[in-house]
C-alpha cells in the first residue's frame, strides 16, 4: 500500500505548479486531434448484462449524498508538533495544502528546515531516553490502545479531514483507511509486554529514534503501519508526512495529546522532501522508515549508506494480476476493478497489469467496460463516489503523459462516458487493450486509474511476464484451481500474493516487496523486527 | 579466540628456508626428512564457477604468503568478467536450488561437513599457514567449521516454521506468510577469518536456497579454494556456490553493482571500501547485511557459537511473502 511520486522531494508548492510537463489540457487536446484513440468517452452505453438495450444514455442521474464538513474544524494554520507542543517553523516559513477535488487551500502548514528537523530528533532522543525507553512494556501498551481508542471514536473527523486532504472517496477513507489505522494499534499495542515471545532465544531492545517518511496515498494509515510498530518496541519517532497530504497527520498529533502520551514520543516534521531528508541523514537518528516512489528510496538507501542506522523500504509496484479461463470471471472482475480504481490507482500494490488467458480475454474485457461503465467519479466526500480526486495537479499531469505515451506507443484506450467536475483533478477510469511488454503503460509505475491488459497462453508464460519487472510487491491470481493457486503463488517474485481476491490489508498481515519494491515488512510480527536490535539472552 | 597466534619458530624458519612452500608440503615435513626425496605435486588454485575450475579469463595471478611471509602458491586474480561469469552461474542454479526440498538442501549442506571432516589435515595445514595459527588452534577452527555447516544444515526444514507465520485477517481469508530466498547474494568473505568465518558467513544464506557468489578473502584466500573443491564433490549443485579469488577493491565493486545480484553479505568489505559498496548497492535496493561500524573484524571471535551462529543471519537473505485467499463463498 505504498506510495509515489511527488514525495518527499519536491515541496507543496513546487507540486502543485506545472513545472517543465504539459498542461493535462494540452496533451488531451493534442491527443483528441487522433480520432482513432480520443480521450473524449469511447462508449456512454448501458451495460450489456443490464439487458436494456446498448448504447443508450444511462436513463437517470444520481442524487448527491455529500458527507458534512462539520465535524472537521480546519485551523489557518498549522505547526510542527515536536517535544509535544505545536512549533512553527524556524524562519516562520508555511506551504498551502490543497484539495484536490476543489482546488481550494485548505490550510498553511510549518514548513520544516534541517533545524527543525534537528530539533525534533533532539526531543525523540529525550524521550526515548528518560520516558518511553524506560516504561515497561505493559504502559506502553495501555497508551497505544488509549490511540487506537480515540482514533476509533473520531473516526469520521479523520476520515472526512482525509478525504479533504487526499481527494480518496470517503466510503475507502470511512471504511478502509481510518478502521485499518485503529486496527493497526490496537494490534502492536498487546505486542509492547509480549516482545519476548515474538524473537524467541532473544532479547529485542528498540533501536532508539526513528525517522519515518510517509507518502499521500494513505496518509493516516501509513502514519499507523509506521508509528504503532515503533512504539510498541519502545523507539519514539520524528514522522514526515507528505506535503501534500499533512493534515491527517497533524490531526493525529491531537490525539497523542488526548492520550497523554508524553512529550517527544512522537514527534511530525512538516515540510518538502529536504525536509525528510535532513531527518534521513541526521547522526541522531537510528532507524529509517520509508514509503514511497523507488527512485526516492534508492536516494534514502544512499542518505543511510555507510552509518549504522536500520532501513526499511517500501517501494513502487507494477502488479499483475493474472486471471486464468477458469475463474469465475464475474468476481474476477470486481477484484480487476477493486485492483486497479481503488484509490485511483494510487496504490503502490495496484493490480496494474491485467493478464488474461488468451482464451477468455474477449469476455473479461466485455464485462470489464460493463462495469467501468457503472463506476462514479466525482466528490470524494459524496458517500456514492468510487473514484475521487488524483492527489496532485503533478500526480494528474504524470497519470497524463504516462496515458499519452500509451496511445502513442500503439495501444488501444478505452474510457467510459462519465462526467468529470469542472474544478478539481480528476483522471476517468481508463483502460488500454493491445498493450506490449514494451510499452511505457506496462513497465512503469503510473499511480492513477489506469489499467494495461495484457494476454498469456500458458501457465509458464503467464508466470515469465509477471515476473518480468523490476518491481516485486503483490500480485493476483484467479482461477479455481486450488493446487494451481499454490504452483502460481511459488512462482510470484512478489511480496503480497491475492488469491481470488486483491487490495486486502490487515495489521496482522506482513506487507512489503521483493526486488526493487523494498526490503523489510509492516504489519504482522514480521512488522516488529523493523523496529528491533536482537540480543542474546 | 587464538587466530592471532604466531607460528612455532620453528616451523616459521623452515618456511623462510624454502625447503617447502606448497601448503601440502608443510603438513609433510617430517616425514619429507626421514625418507627419499619424491617431488611433491602441488595443486593449482583456480577459480570455482558454475561446478567448473576454471582459472581467471584475465590469466592473472597475485602470490599468496603465509602469516610469516613465506609464499604459499600463485592464486587466481580474477577480473570483472569473472564476477560476472560467476552471477551468471547463479542465476542459473538458483531456481533449481530454491526449488529442492527443504531437507533435500539440509543434507546437502551436510555432506559439506562430512566431505570437509575426510580433508581436515589438508584445512588444518592451511588455516595454520593462512592465519598463523599453532597447529591445535588449526585444529580447533577447522573442527568448528566443519560443526557450523551441521549447525546451519539444520535450519533447512525448520526456519519456515519459527520465520513464518499464519495470521488471523480480520475477514474471511486464510492468510498466511512464507520466507523465500531472495536469489543471488554475493558474499564478501571475512577477511582475517579465512575458513570459519568464510562458512559462518557462507552457510545462512545457503540453506534456504539462495545462489551465492563469494569473493574469498584476498590476503588468505586458499582455505576458500580448498572449500569449493569440497562443495563440487559434495551434492551441491553447480553454479549454487561460485568462488572467485583475487584483489577485493577490483572485485568487490562490480559485485556490488551488478544488478543481477539481490542481495550482499558485506561483513568482509575493508572499512575503507564500505561507503562505495553501500551506494552501489543502493541503486538497486539490494538487501544488505552489514557488519556494524562498532565491529572491528579482525577482533570479531568466530569461536563463540552464540556470536556466530545467528538465524538472523539466514533471515537477512529471506523475503516473506503473504498470501491471502478466500475462506467459503
Amino acid at each position: 500500500m505504498t506510495t509515489q511520486h511527488a514525495e518527499p522531494f519536491t515541496t507543496g508548492r513546487e507540486s502543485l505548479s506545472s513545472g517543465a510537463s504539459p498542461a493535462p489540457g494540452a496533451i488531451m487536446a493534442a491527443m483528441a486531434t487522433d480520432t482513432k484513440h480520443s480521450l473524449v468517452p469511447s462508449s456512454g452505453r448501458l451495460p450489456s448484462s443490464w439487458g436494456l438495450g446498448d448504447g443508450q444514455a444511462i436513463p437517470w442521474e444520481y442524487a448527491p449524498a455529500p458527507e458534512s464538513r462539520d465535524i472537521v474544524t480546519l485551523k489557518e494554520r498549522y505547526g510542527l508538533f515536536i517535544g509535544g507542543r505545536d512549533v512553527p517553523a524556524q524562519d516562520g516559513a508555511t506551504f498551502a495544502t490543497v484539495n484536490p477535488a476543489t482546488e481550494e487551500t485548505l490550510a498553511l502548514v510549518a514548513r520544516g528546515t534541517a533545524a527543525d528537523a534537528d530539533k525534533a530528533v533532539r526531543a525523540a532522543r529525550r524521550a526515548q531516553t528518560r520516558s518511553w525507553g524506560t516504561l515497561p512494556g505493559r504502559e506502553r501498551a495501555k497508551y497505544l490502545f488509549r490511540i487506537a481508542r480515540i482514533l476509533q471514536e473520531r473516526s469520521r473527523e479523520f476520515a472526512v479531514l482525509e478525504s479533504m486532504d487526499s481527494g480518496k472517496p470517503i466510503k475507502e477513507s470511512r471504511d478502509v483507511d481510518v478502521p485499518l489505522a485503529a486496527a493497526h494499534f490496537w494490534y502492536y499495542a498487546g505486542w509492547a509486554d509480549k516482545l519476548d515471545y515474538a524473537f524467541p532465544g532473544r532479547v529485542a531492545r528498540p533501536l532508539g529514534v526513528a525517522a519515518q517518511i510517509i507518502p499521500w496515498n494513505f496518509p493516516l494509515l501509513m502514519l499507523a503501519w509506521k508509528i504503532a510498530p515503533a512504539l510498541a518496541a519502545g523507539n519514539t519517532v520524528v514522522l514526515k508526512p507528505a506535503s501534500t497530504t499533512p493534515l491527517s497527520a497533524l490531526l493525529f498529533a491531537d490525539v497523542c495529546r488526548q492520550a497523554d502520551l508524553p512529550p517527544g514520543v512522537v514527534n511530525i516534521v512538516t515540510g518538502p522532501g529536504e525536509t525528510g531528508m535532513a531527518l534521513v541523514t541526521h547522526p541522531g537518528v537510528d532507524k529509517v522508515a520509508f514509503t514511497g516512489s523507488t527512485e526516492i528510496g534508492k536516494r534514502i538507501a544512499k542518505g543511510v549508506a555507510g552509518t549504522d542506522k536500520a532501513l526499511t523500504l517500501e517501494l513502487g509496484g507494477k502488479a499483475a494480476n493474472i486471471v486464468f479461463d477458469d475463474a469465475p470471471l464475474d468476481q474476477a472482475v470486481e477484484g480487476i476493478v477493486n485492483g486497479i480504481y481503488f484509490n485511483q490507482g494510487e496504490v503502490c500494490c495496484a493490480g496494474s497489469r491485467l493478464l488474461a488467458q488468451e482464451s477468455i480475454v474477449e469476455p473479461l474485457i466485455e464485462k470489464l467496460k460493463d462495469r467501468l461503465s457503472t463506476i462514479r467519479v466525482g466528490d470524494p466526500l459524496d458517500k456514492n463516489t468510487d473514484v475521487g480526486a488524483i492527489n496532485s495537479k503533478a500526480q494528474l499531469e504524470k497519470i497524463t503523459e504516462l496515458v499519452a505515451s500509451g496511445v502513442a506507443e500503439g495501444a488501444e484506450l478505452y474510457q467510459p462516458a462519465c462526467d468529470l467536475p469542472e474544478r478539481g483533478y480528476f483522471f476517468r477510469p481508463t483502460l488500454f487493450t493491445n498493450v506490449a511488454q514494451s510499452h511505457r503503460i506496462a513497465r512503469e509505475e503510473i499511480f492513477g486509474p489506469v489499467l494495461s491488459v495484457l494476454t498469456f497462453r500458458t501457465p509458464d508464460e503467464a508466470v515469465e511476464k509477471a515476473n518480468n519487472t523490476v518491481y516485486g510487491l503483490s500480485a493476483g491470481i484467479w482461477t479455481d484451481k486450488g493446487s494451481r493457486i499454490l504452483e502460481m503463488v511459488g512462482k510470484m517474485r512478489a511480496g503480497v500474493v491475492w488469491a481470488n481476491t486483491f487490495n486486502r490489508f490487515d495489521p496482522t498481515s506482513p506487507f512489503g516487496g521483493y526486488k526493487e519494491s523494498g526490503f523489510g515488512r509492516e504489519g504482522g510480527m514480521h512488522g516488529l523486527h523493523a523496529y528491533v536490535r536482537l540480543e542474546d539472552r | 579466540m587464538a587466530t592471532r597466534d604466531k607460528r612455532p619458530a620453528g616451523a616459521a624458519a623452515a618456511g623462510r628456508n624454502g625447503a617447502s612452500r606448497a601448503v601440502a608440503a608443510r603438513a609433510q615435513t617430517v616425514a619429507a626428512a626421514t625418507t627419499p626425496a619424491r617431488v611433491e605435486v602441488r595443486k593449482t588454485y583456480k577459480l570455482y564457477i558454475g561446478g567448473a575450475f576454471p582459472r581467471t579469463e584475465s590469466g592473472r595471478s597475485y602470490l599468496v604468503s603465509a602469516a610469516d611471509g613465506a609464499p604459499l602458491a600463485n592464486a587466481c586474480r580474477a577480473s570483472r568478467k569473472d564476477v560476472r561469469d560467476a552471477v551468471r552461474a547463479a542465476r542459473g542454479a538458483f531456481p533449481g536450488w530454491a526449488a529442492r526440498t527443504a531437507m533435500n538442501r539440509g543434507q546437502v549442506l551436510y555432506r559439506v561437513a562430512e566431505l570437509m571432516e575426510g580433508r581436515r589435515e589438508q584445512f588444518v595445514a592451511e588455516v595454520e599457514a593462512a592465519e598463523g595459527l599453532r597447529a591445535a588452534a588449526a585444529r580447533t577452527v577447522v573442527d568448528r567449521a566443519i560443526d557450523r555447516w551441521v549447525w546451519y544444515a539444520g535450519w533447512a526444514d525448520k526456519i519456515t516454521q519459527v520465520l513464518g507465520s499464519s495470521n488471523p485477517v480480520a475477514a474471511p481469508y486464510f492468510n498466511f506468510t512464507i520466507p523465500e530466498p531472495t536469489g543471488v547474494v554475493g558474499v564478501v568473505a571475512p577477511e582475517t577469518s579465512s575458513l570459519l568465518g568464510l562458512v559462518s558467513r557462507l552457510a545462512p544464506p545457503l540453506v534456504t536456497g539462495n545462489a551465492v557468489v563469494l569473493i574469498a578473502s584476498e590476503l588468505r584466500p586458499l582455505p576458500a579454494v580448498t572449500l569449493s573443491e569440497v562443495l563440487a564433490t559434495s551434492d551441491v549443485p553447480a553454479g549454487v556456490v561460485n568462488v572467485l579469488t583475487g584483489r577485493k577493491p577490483e572485485l568487490v565493486p562490480v559485485l556490488a553493482g551488478h544488478a543481477d545480484v539481490d542481495a550482499l553479505d558485506t561483513w568482509g568489505v575493508p572499512d575503507e571500501m564500505r561507503m562505495e559498496v553501500e551506494l552501489l548497492a543502493a541503486d538497486d535496493i539490494k538487501r544488505l547485511s552489514r557488519r556494524s561500524t562498532k565491529v572491528v573484524e579482525a577482533r570479531f571471535d568466530w569461536l563463540d557459537d552464540a556470536a556466530a551462529e545467528r538465524p538472523e543471519w539466514i533471515a537477512a537473505f529471506l523475503e516473506m511473502k503473504t498470501v491471502w485467499h478466500p475462506i467459503g463463498g
